[in-house]
């Protein structure tokens, strides 16, 4: 236990528990006290059912990522309470609705109080209930549990239910206060003490902050083809668009919504689209339009875990190289990838400032866990006066200088634009490749010194963008042992990680990449070789950031850790990986226990109908099939008695052949 | 209003010779463009010409306003942008029919049903001419071509058929042999407010050797000329669309009003999108951020 000024919140459910809302009241009510929080739900591509799995991480001070423990554990069915109880830290608790499930104490770790609930009986005097209701009784008792304050929640409801009228409103508020007023007549407070300075500081995902970001920039125009994990950005900009002066077009597809943008963008108008990586497959050649026709355009690439439909509520890093190999031929372009919340707002801003003034293509790189979290940020930590910079634009061309020359081959490689309107500024913008004038040189003028010079022209405009962008600064102690790599999202948890690390006795630092492309080689490359040890920490499979910054620098790091299940970093995960690579022991690849218990449930879900559980799990040898296996002792979800065994290979995860207890050999059973 | 004032072709003319072959239908479509252009009186700095690929694509280079050679396919998505951005231009598509009614075929029938006000203009040859002769959408069944040797097997699709059910509010076909037809086709699209789709019979003289100029001029008859044809009746105009043989209908098949994109879009009620002011105030930042309090 190390302080009792933070806590994590861990909610349980299938989809349609009502699990988000729940989360949404309680978060607004910690930070409304002042507190500051990071959440992260894991969610399934189902619209009920599934397990929902809400974690809310509330602290005195900033907290950078949903942290290593779980501290209460608010349970909304009985899957939840089998699969998260065991997790809850000494000190703290689990809620449950005791009328319809069971809190086994086998579950339950040493000091970790049950809480049951009656909540039939509590919720008697309110009449009929939605079942959704349950939650609010939870999250009274929470309330009491945590020390936090219950007229502030109160006031949250208020706000929440506005729109449905003061009996919906007195209703949730008399409901809380049942389950607050039942824990402080059975349960004493779990410790807590807070500081609640009551400093109003925003709530917020990264996909909100690029929404408001843009619009703060002077985006006036948004297309996007519904995918997650980018969706948030269309349902922002859809319930703002009139308000701002903001078109906001659902498209066909992602090839309409790419070339829509960049249309706008060529018109004059501030334009951005946002997809996930495989909406993106299908932008990739209208973003090299916007290079050869030099069209200015934002396009936020949200990663989910790939490749094809791969798990699309899940979190992974692993667009890099379809985002760097966008498009066929070579371009001007810029790639940026925001390393927090509030770097998404500025990102946002930065990207269109970028994208008029050297007219070109900019993506941000997102991924499911930066775009999707909410987090508290600093109260002033958004501006709304960002700076706007629209480049060269030419509004008027007399006839007697001649032909208005678009893509004129300046020094900088800018050309200024005319924006169709204009008088005198006729000219046609061709994806062939062209002369000063538009001209093209593809068909019948084809011109070799003209297309070297064009080509040349364009490519100058990124000297200019390199030396515009802020190069990235080592965190931490210059004469570390290990240094930390990494690009993006990861940038908190690998701050977490570090100060675990130092607490730990290793002395680390981190380095954290936001410009992909250009690539700050010649700073990043003077960091590194004075770096003692370096381990790139990436959520996917091959390191291609790793490849990426071998690529552009020449550089290859020492060591990488890697994480490809879907499930954001836990600080602990790079921590222990660090320690582990310090102590020369190979990357693990084994199944755990844990993970053991996962792939059960899997396999429940698909072959027994969920009416069993896994109970105790051991690891046995690999009596002839070639690998050590997890035993696994399934039992009756109601009896608790045995009803079975899955064994699941240590190395491959293979799930063998299913023994139901009445069949059961004794040590033996075929390999499927 | 003001009076319209008349430019002369001349307005329009690019120092840029097309590069078709000769006897092309395209010239015919080009003509007809500058004409009605002309006589609606619209400034070549308020016309946008947005083409896609292909040979009829080329278009936008060999006419005097603003243009863009876009992406095969992806011209009506290209030109709704512009559009949407700056609603005071005229925003005129033009391609083939292997650009607008194959690899850009869903853009084509999702702009319809949101009947925004475009004018596209396809230069329906029915072969791929720039890749030197394979059958497109077009293509009529049994026609041998250099991918389809043993006659082509599919259906080709109805491009006026297929407008209809689509939303257009203006669907019409000329033949690029009937110049002074076509330039009125197209000067009506210009004008109507919304969705009209001119598709021409734009022959290709090296590759098509089937609808040849002769073939349309045997076989095409104006509706305006047949007595009692309703323009705005939807019932009327589907059976039209669907002859084929020894006559083949040209003209307006359908025309109505409606209410377009721009009109419902509550964003685009204070003017265009680039004439609006960039950025947020204090108080409408505070009021967004208050959401995420």
């Amino acid at each position: 236990m190390t302080t009792r000024k933070e806590v994590t919140v861990g909610i349980g459910g299938a989809a349609g528990d009502g699990l988000d809302k729940s989360g949404d009241t309680i978060a607004k009510t910690c930070s409304r006290l002042g507190l500051y929080l990071c959440a992260y739900n894991s969610y399934q591509s189902v619209i009920r059912g599934g397990h929902i799995w809400l974690r809310v991480r509330i602290g005195e001070q900033k907290v950078y990522s949903h942290g290593d423990e779980l501290n209460l554990l608010i349970a909304l069915n009985q899957d939840s309470i089998e699969r998260h109880a065991r997790e809850v830290a000494s000190g703290g608790a689990i809620i449950y609705n005791s009328d319809k499930l069971k809190c086994d104490p086998m579950l339950v770790g040493d000091n970790v109080l049950p809480v049951p609930l009656p909540i039939a009986e509590l919720t008697k005097p309110f009449g009929r209930l939605q079942p959704v209701m349950q939650n609010t009784v939870a999250m009274g008792a929470m309330l009491y549990l945590l020390s936090l304050e219950f007229e502030m929640a109160a006031e949250v409801l208020a706000d929440t239910f506005k729109h449905k009228g003061e009996a919906v409103i007195e209703q949730n508020v008399n409901v809380a206060r049942a389950g607050y007023d039942h824990a402080k007549e059975k349960f004493v407070p779990l410790g807590y003490e807070w500081n609640f300075t009551r400093v109003r500081r925003p709530f917020i995902t990264g996909n909100e902050a690029f929404a408001i970001g843009a619009v703060a920039a002077g985006c006036k125009f948004y297309s996007a083809y519904p995918m997650t994990p980018a969706s948030s950005i269309l349902h922002w900009m859809a319930n703002h668009g009139a308000k701002c002066g903001v078109v906001v077009k659902q498209c066909e597809d992602e090839l309409a919504v790419a070339n829509i943008a960049i249309g706008a963008g060529h018109a004059g108008v501030r334009a951005m689209c946002a997809t996930s990586g495989g909406g993106f497959a299908l932008m990739t050649e209208a973003i090299g339009m916007a290079g050869i026709i030099e069209a200015p355009v934002v396009v936020i690439e949200v990663q989910r875990g790939g490749p094809s439909t791969g798990i699309p509520t899940k979190t992974e890093q692993a667009d890099l190289n379809q985002v760097y190999g966008a498009s066929q031929g070579d371009y001007p372009r810029v790639i940026i990838a925001p390393t927090d919340t509030t770097d998404c707002y500025y990102s946002a801003v930065e990207a269109h400032n970028l994208a008029e003034k050297y007219q070109l293509p900019v993506t941000i790189i997102s991924d499911l866990l930066l775009s999707e979290h909410p987090e508290t940020i600093e109260a002033d930590a958004l501006r709304h006066d960002v700076p706007i910079e629209r480049g060269e634009v030419v509004s008027k061309w007399p006839e007697e200088k001649g032909q208005f020359k678009r893509y004129a081959f300046t020094k900088s490689g800018i050309s200024p634009r005319a924006l169709p309107g204009a008088e005198g500024g006729m000219y046609v913008a061709t994806t062939d490749d062209h002369d000063e004038e538009g001209v093209t040189i593809s068909d019948v003028f084809t011109s070799p010194p003209m297309r070297r010079k064009v080509q040349e022209k364009r490519m100058r405009k990124m000297e200019a963008v390199i030396k515009e962008l802020a190069p990235p600064q080592l965190e931490g102690p210059v004469d570390a042992d290990v240094t930390l790599i990494g690009w993006g999202s990861s940038k908190g948890v690998i701050h977490e990680a570090v100060a675990q690390l130092v607490e730990q006795g290793v002395r680390a630092n981190q380095l954290q990449i936001k410009y992909l492309h250009p690539f700050h080689t010649k700073e990043v490359s003077e960091i590194l070789s004075k770096s003692k040890r370096t381990i790139c920490v990436e959520c996917n499979y091959s390191g291609q950031f790793a490849r990426h910054l071998r690529a552009e620098t020449g550089f290859s790091v020492g060591d990488m850790i890697l994480k490809y299940d879907g499930e954001p970093f836990e600080p602990h995960h790079i921590t222990e990986q660090v320690q582990a690579i310090l102590a020369g022991q190979p990357r693990p690849t084994e199944v755990t226990m844990d993970e053991a218990r996962e792939m059960a449930y899997h396999y429940i879900r698909v072959h027994l109908a969920d009416k069993v559980r896994p109970e105790k799990i051991e690891q046995v040898d690999g009596d002839g099939r070639g690998e050590a296996l997890w035993l696994v002792e399934v039992v009756g979800r109601e009896s608790g008695a045995k009803e079975g065994e899955l064994r699941i290979g240590l190395e491959t995860g293979s799930i063998y052949l299913w023994q139901p207890a009445g069949a059961l050999i004794a040590g033996a059973g075929s390999a499927s | 209003m003001a009076a319209v004032i008349e430019l002369p072709i001349a307005a329009y003319e690019s120092v840029v010779e097309p590069d078709w072959c000769p006897g092309c239908g395209d010239f015919g479509v080009l003509r007809a463009l500058e004409i009605a252009a002309g006589r609606l009186g619209i400034k070549p700095k308020d016309l946008v010409v947005v083409s896609g690929i292909g040979c009829s694509s080329n278009l936008p280079g060999f006419i005097h306003t603003y243009g863009v050679h876009s992406l095969h396919g992806r011209a009506v998505a290209v030109a709704t942008g512009i559009k949407l951005a700056n609603h005071d231009l005229k925003v005129v598509i033009t391609g083939g029919d292997g650009d607008g009614y194959g690899i850009g075929i869903g853009h084509f029938i999702h702009a319809m049903r949101r009947n925004l006000d475009l004018t596209y203009i396809v230069m329906n040859n029915q072969i791929y001419g720039l890749t030197t002769g394979q059958a497109s959408p077009t293509t009529m069944k049994e026609v041998r071509t250099k991918s389809t040797p043993l006659g082509n097997v599919e259906l080709p699709i109805n491009p006026v058929a297929l407008a209809l059910v689509s939303g257009a509010t203006y669907v019409s076909r000329g033949f690029s042999g009937e110049n002074k037809h076509l330039a009125d086709l197209i000067a009506g699209a210009i004008a109507h407010k919304g969705f009209s789709l001119v598709d021409v019979f734009s022959p290709c003289v090296t590759y098509n050797k089937i609808n040849t100029y002769d073939y349309f001029r045997k076989r095409i008859y104006k509706l305006e000329d047949e007595v009692g044809y309703e323009v705005a009746n939807v019932e009327a105009a589907m059976p039209k669309a669907f002859e084929w043989g020894e006559r083949i209908p040209v003209g307006v098949f359908y025309r109505d009003e409606q209410p377009t994109y721009e009109d419902c879009d509550a964003a685009l009620r204070n003017g265009p999108l680039v004439n609006q002011k960039l950025g947020l105030s204090k108080t409408s930042f505070d009021e967004l951020m208050e959401e995420f309090m």
